[in-house]
């Protein structure tokens, strides 16, 4: 076992050199005026104070908002979709599994890039509207379409969670529900659901930190005008230059994460312990 | 005693493979009937038609007298104690219990107090509040009958509810199973493979293998009148020899005639013949007619379990004397210990 052990050592090594250190390098930029050296470190708050601007409070808002939504949809779609998979054979559901994963196996780019040819002015949609012979929509450059890219590209890891909680679950607490009178709705919300929490959670936390940071989709399918968390960092660190204000957004976000994902995780034995 | 349950020639299929071949039973009320056989014989299948888990290919299943094949578990008066238990991990004690009041909407003072009633009546006042996760393996047993009963079904189905207990429980579980049959006096349905567990709870005991029901009857006729090799077999330990009816009450084996309480056979019909380890006796040679010699003894606790090899077969006797091995002895029996059974097709 001790040799076992010591396996471990690469990766704390690889995981504090790369993740770690530069955390802490985030942390001291956050807190410091730009344009010091090592030697005349001046400490600051002002980068997280810039924050409460209305400019950038709105577009944190924004982010959560489009999160909240994007999570709402994916639990919902997710869910259901989960559900109907753990209906079938075991070896059907592999098959299944495997499909909701396929599209992870390509580049997010490429898939978003996918979304513009479907969506844009004469996109894929728009032409099949014009052979009908209806006027053509608008939809790119919109909340929609930055929603519909979140939704397609995150699907998957709230199916998965859901998927697997459901999957491992007992057939006989179904059975007993049914047993003591309860009817295949009432056993749902009653039992299945309430065991699959665990899962529902899990699926949350990761399809909401996904959408709260991402930069990518509201970039290709928001325009340059879309400008959510994610997008803020990126220009802070890429065209402003500025890293300081950059990296206390940075810690922000993080801070904002950890602490809904503290927020969920006590939902979850909340409502184990009291229920 | 009133037919509560009737089962007209059941058959269920899983797969290719034919689980249940043609079941026919009736079930009566107040009755604690026990559904026995090896595993893969049908037994459960039998009891989740009952409970309306599987649905039988054909035949009928009526309950006071309405079929209700088709009928969802959830519309059914029987409830069910299952193997695992199956207790609701998210809800406590009292919650569980009170599952299946709360969906009929009673009344909350109404609840709380069957919910006291139940567990009095498994012996587990003060639990209400408990987590259902932390409870040992036979209180979580005695709240999943709690959570059965309080719904007052007319029919109990219990699915090998002691095979996850250990040795003792398991027998102080079966004289309390039996005695809350008795205070709540509604039917039981009890499915398991332990013989013991059988004979000493049932009213009725239902022998099945195979898909079929090999033999239905009170322990005592199941045990001492088998009607067939394998309900001889599988119940306690026997002595099957083959032999021939001569005429009602002669029986002829190993060379020899036999006086038999037997009846019903055709002249020289072909039958086996059960003698159980515990109704032969060990005599002198020259006291009996069948003799041989003592091939090995086992010390078994209460008594000594003997074989005595003839030039034809080994007998198994058990008795509380002790005779050594290589001694001459006769083998000594009355009418009333030998059992003929139909021959096996």
């Amino acid at each position: 076992m001790k040799y076992f052990k010591n396996l471990v050592k690469p990766y704390v090594l690889w995981s504090s050199v790369m993740i770690i250190i530069p955390l802490f390098v985030m942390l001291l930029y956050a807190v410091t005026n730009s344009g010091n050296s090592l030697v005349n470190i001046q400490f600051t708050f002002e980068n997280f104070k810039r924050f409460a601007e209305p400019v950038y409070l709105n577009v944190f808002v924004k982010s959560l908002k489009l999160g909240i939504i994007t999570v709402a949809i994916c639990l919902v779609v997710g869910y259901t979709l989960a559900y109907i998979i753990a209906q079938f054979k075991e070896r059907t559901q592999t098959v299944l599994i495997l499909l909701v994963t396929i599209p992870m196996w390509i580049n997010m780019l490429l898939r978003t890039y996918a979304w513009i040819s479907i969506l844009s002015d004469n996109g894929i949609i728009n032409t099949f509207l014009e052979k009908l012979g209806l006027s053509p929509i608008s939809m790119m450059y919109t909340d929609f379409a930055v929603m519909i890219g979140q939704i397609c590209d995150f699907l998957p890891y709230m199916i998965i969670p859901i998927h697997t909680s459901l999957s491992k679950m007992d057939k006989s607490y179904t059975e007993a529900a049914y047993d003591l009178g309860a009817n295949p709705v009432q056993t749902f919300f009653k039992v299945t659901f309430k065991l699959s929490i665990p899962g529902v959670l899990n699926g949350v936390i990761m399809v909401f930190l996904l959408s709260i940071s991402t930069f990518v989709i509201p970039k290709l399918l928001g325009g340059g005008q879309y400008v959510l968390m994610g997008n803020l960092i990126e220009n802070q660190f890429i065209s402003v230059g500025d890293w300081n204000f950059g990296s206390a957004i940075s810690i922000l976000l993080a801070s904002i994460i950890l602490l809904a994902i503290r927020w969920m995780k006590k939902i979850d034995t909340g409502e184990n312990s009291q229920k | 005693m009133n037919t509560l349950i009737e089962l007209k020639n059941i058959t269920k299929t899983f797969d290719d493979q034919q689980v249940l071949k043609g079941i026919n039973l009736k079930i009566y009320e107040n009755e604690f009937l026990t559904l026995l056989g090896p595993s893969g014989c049908g037994k459960t299948t039998t009891l989740r038609i009952i409970a309306g888990f599987d649905e039988s290919d054909s035949g009928e299943l009526l309950f006071d007298g309405i079929e209700i094949s088709k009928l969802p578990p959830y519309k059914r008066e029987v409830n069910t104690v299952f193997q695992k238990y199956a207790l609701f991990p998210h809800l406590n004690v009292e919650e569980n219990i009170s599952f299946g009041l709360k969906l009929k909407k009673t009344e909350k003072s109404v609840i709380e107090q069957k919910v006291k009633k139940m567990l009095a009546l498994v012996g587990l006042s003060g639990f209400e509040k408990r987590d259902v996760t932390s409870l040992s393996g036979g209180q979580q047993q005695r709240v999943a009958i709690a959570r059965a009963l309080i719904n007052e079904p007319k029919v109990l189905l219990l699915d090998e509810p002691l095979g996850a207990l250990d040795a003792r429980l398991r027998k102080e579980m079966q004289t309390e199973l039996k005695k809350i049959q008795k205070e709540v006096g509604i039917t039981f349905i009890y499915v398991t493979h332990d013989q013991e567990e059988a004979l000493s709870m049932s009213d009725t005991v239902v022998v099945m293998n195979d898909g079929y029901i090999q033999q239905i009857g009170t322990p005592t006729d199941v045990y001492n009148e088998p009607e067939n090799r394998f309900v001889a077999s599988f119940i306690g330990e026997s002595n099957i020899i083959e032999g021939k009816m001569v005429r009602d009450c002669l029986v002829e084996f190993d060379g020899f005639e036999f006086e038999c309480v037997d009846k019903g056979f055709k002249e020289n019909e072909e039958a086996e013949i059960v003698l159980r380890p515990e109704d032969i006796d060990i005599v002198k040679p020259e006291n009996a007619k069948i003799t041989g010699t003592v091939e090995s003894v086992v010390f078994k606790g209460v008594h000594y379990e003997i074989m005595v090899k003839t030039d034809l077969r080994s007998y198994m006797i058990h008795t509380t004397d002790f005779f050594d091995v290589g001694l001459e002895v006769g083998l000594s029996f009355g009418p009333e210990d030998i059992h003929v059974m139909w021959k096996m097709v």
